[in-house]
């Protein structure tokens, strides 16, 4: 008997008793829809954090002042400035490791444009700063070294800075006010998004180091050579945690701390932290897709269990088909033909659904979610290998049936 | 229990000629069912010999049996047996999807032969749309449709009315006629009067096996008194 007749032969069945193999399908649709919606919940998390990763720039090392103690109460971190910017400078010139190495000062202000005006958070810093963070130009041009000697009055936007001032129209040229310092404005940065906290990494003016201590930030800092914090990239060929214990000997050197004392510094390996994220939402998506087969698997029994109906109340039939001349491997690939097309036509509803769903779930809970096309073909071979595992039992049972005993099967 | 062997059948020799038609008789356990399931390759002797046109099939394996009664044999059964929610046509073509033919191949065998049968004008419905007589018919033409050289029928008329049942043994006659190997198994004399040769058994014996002045079925149909004629 050839294999399309087993099918058509098959499908008939499904279609005598539509409402039950409706029904049978049910589990296999919500286990494959589940098992893809899963999994491109847990792929859209993972995508976010990889993003992020993106966002911040491989291989960064952050280094801040450390606390200040003063009279047994130790300060927070940035209580004592305690980083200059030739600190920076020394990291960058002396660990060979370190790809850049940028100095940042902060400041809030007003960021004034004819009657237009926004506020915002300002980085002083070096040319080096766009190198650390991967941040291109969009238009018009960076920091140069003449700029930082000169403490030249120029900023760079970025990209809601200038939205928010100039609208659709280039910035570029134009002379923006911040803290009644007139600056022009060079260039403008492509846009970055959201960092891992949900900040707003496009919501930034940056001028060079010079110009922010000297003209902006005003009379306090002129003096001082300190600095908030040092942002370095390592390089991509480099060891980190080698990096970075280079870098914090240097550091304990120069600010000429006694053995035993404690750093006055924080170094922070911010890529660490969003491996971590990155290794735990890995975690999340497995456990979600693991949950998701479990329905699968249940989806299966119902199949076995249905089957193992069918065979029962279809015995008289199997013993007709067997009086004219069907063997016992005829009959189990008929069974087994069935099981597996219920599990497969489920599958493939389930595919529809699941990819709806996905979308569904971005849409309605805002949710970020990735669909995957191997774990589209994983979940449909998944319910076709539930279907061979669960229709084999019944089909072996049918087809051991002593065709006389199935014709007198009352 | 245990190892009390029942020797449903013992000592019986018999030979049926090719266009013969044959009742078989008995009372419950005479072991007619045993000797029917043996002619009809369902089941295995414990020992002796059975030919079938020429093949020695009684030590023949479960899947060689499967092919005899694909190509060789044709059943009829007291219930009909035919798959529910299946055209006649698919019922009547059932044997011949064991066999690898060619759908359209299979198709004309199935017409011709619920033409046959008188039944050329219900090739799509289905058995709960057919009367009881109707629905035998299509097993009947079930069990020609491979061209067997012995059909085999076990209470043909054990489900239905005296009347149909004479219809059934007319179409069964008529069928011998036209060189059609037949036996059929029956408690009913009336039944049994219609075959050309009768077998008795009794406790697993041949009790006797003698050739019968068959009537003819038709001639008793037609001296029936015509009582269906006014809702018809």
């Amino acid at each position: 008997m050839n294999f399309v007749a087993t099918l058509r032969i098959a499908l008939n069945a499904l279609r005598i008793n539509k409402l039950r193999s409706a029904l049978t399908m049910l589990g296999i649709i919500i286990g494959v829809a589940a098992v893809i919606v899963m999994i491109a919940v847990g792929q859209g998390a993972q995508a976010r954090v990889e993003d992020q990763i993106r966002s911040l720039g491989s291989n960064i090392i952050m280094v801040m002042s450390g606390s200040a103690l003063s009279g047994g109460a130790r300060g927070g971190t940035g209580s004592q400035q305690t980083i200059t910017e030739d600190d920076a400078y020394a990291i960058g010139r002396e660990v060979d490791e370190i790809q850049g190495a940028a100095p940042t000062l902060r400041g809030t202000g007003q960021v004034v444009f004819g009657n237009a005006n926004w506020s915002t958070g300002f980085y002083g810093t070096t040319a080096d700063y766009l190198e650390v963070r991967e941040w291109p130009i969009a238009e018009g041009r960076g920091f140069e070294t003449s700029d930082l000697n000169s403490a030249a009055k120029v900023v760079l936007l970025g990209q809601t800075v200038a939205k928010s001032l100039f609208g659709e129209a280039s910035p570029i040229d134009q002379v923006v006010r911040i803290r009644k310092v007139p600056l022009t404005v060079v260039g403008l940065l492509e846009h970055k998004g959201q960092n891992m906290m949900g900040q707003d990494q496009d919501d930034v003016v940056l001028m060079p180091i010079t110009t922010a201590r000297k003209r902006v930030l005003g009379a306090a800092l002129a003096k001082s050579r300190s600095v908030g914090s040092i942002m370095v990239k390592v390089r991509q060929d480099a060891d980190m945690s080698q990096a970075e214990a280079k870098m914090r000997d240097l550091l304990r050197q120069r600010h000429r701390l006694q053995p035993g004392q404690d750093d006055d510094f924080f170094v922070r390996n911010l890529s660490e932290i969003l491996q971590a994220q990155e290794a735990s939402s890995k975690v999340l998506s497995l456990l979600l897709a693991a949950v998701a087969s479990v329905s699968l698997l249940v989806g299966g029994i119902g199949i076995m269990n249905i089957m193992l109906v069918s065979v029962t109340e279809r015995t008289r039939e199997i013993g007709l088909r067997m009086a004219v001349g069907a063997r016992g491997r005829d009959i189990l690939t008929q069974f087994l033909v069935e099981a597996v097309t219920l599990s497969l036509i489920g599958g493939l509803i389930g595919i529809l659904i699941g990819v709806g769903g996905s979308f569904l779930v971005g849409e309605l809970a805002g949710w970020r979610t990735e669909l995957s096309i191997p774990a589209i073909f994983l979940a449909v071979g998944f319910a076709a290998v539930v279907g061979i595992f669960f229709g084999y039992y019944p089909a072996r049972k049918a087809s051991h049936l002593l065709p006389i005993e199935a014709l007198r099967y009352e | 229990m245990g190892t009390n062997v029942v020797a449903a059948l013992g000592g019986i020799s018999t030979t049926i000629n090719a266009g013969e038609f044959v009742a078989v008789m008995g009372p419950s356990g005479s072991g007619k069912s045993t000797f029917m399931n043996l002619l009809g390759c369902l089941d295995h002797p414990t020992s002796g010999e059975y030919w079938l046109g020429g093949q020695e099939v009684s030590k023949l394996s479960a899947d060689e049996l499967a092919l005899v009664r694909n190509r060789k044999l044709g059943f009829v059964f007291q219930h009909f047996n035919l798959l529910p929610r299946t055209s006649a046509i698919d019922n009547v073509a059932l044997p011949l999807l064991y066999c690898g033919m060619p759908a359209a191949e299979r198709n004309r065998r199935a017409a011709r032969r619920l033409v046959q049968v008188g039944l050329g004008d219900r090739l799509d419905h289905h058995p709960a749309q057919l009367s009881g007589g109707q629905q035998q018919r299509v097993a009947i033409a079930r069990s020609l449709v491979n061209d067997p050289i012995l059909v085999l029928a076990d209470e043909p008329t054990g489900a239905l009315d005296s009347r149909t049942s004479i219809e059934i043994m007319a179409l069964l006659q008529v069928l011998n006629r036209e060189g059609i190997t037949i036996v059929v198994v029956t408690h009913e004399n009336d039944v049994a009067g219609f075959a050309g040769r009768i077998i008795n058994f009794r406790d697993g014996k041949v009790l006797d096996d003698h050739s019968n002045a068959a009537r003819d079925a038709a001639q008793v149909l037609a001296a029936l008194p015509v009582l269906e004629a006014a809702a018809a």
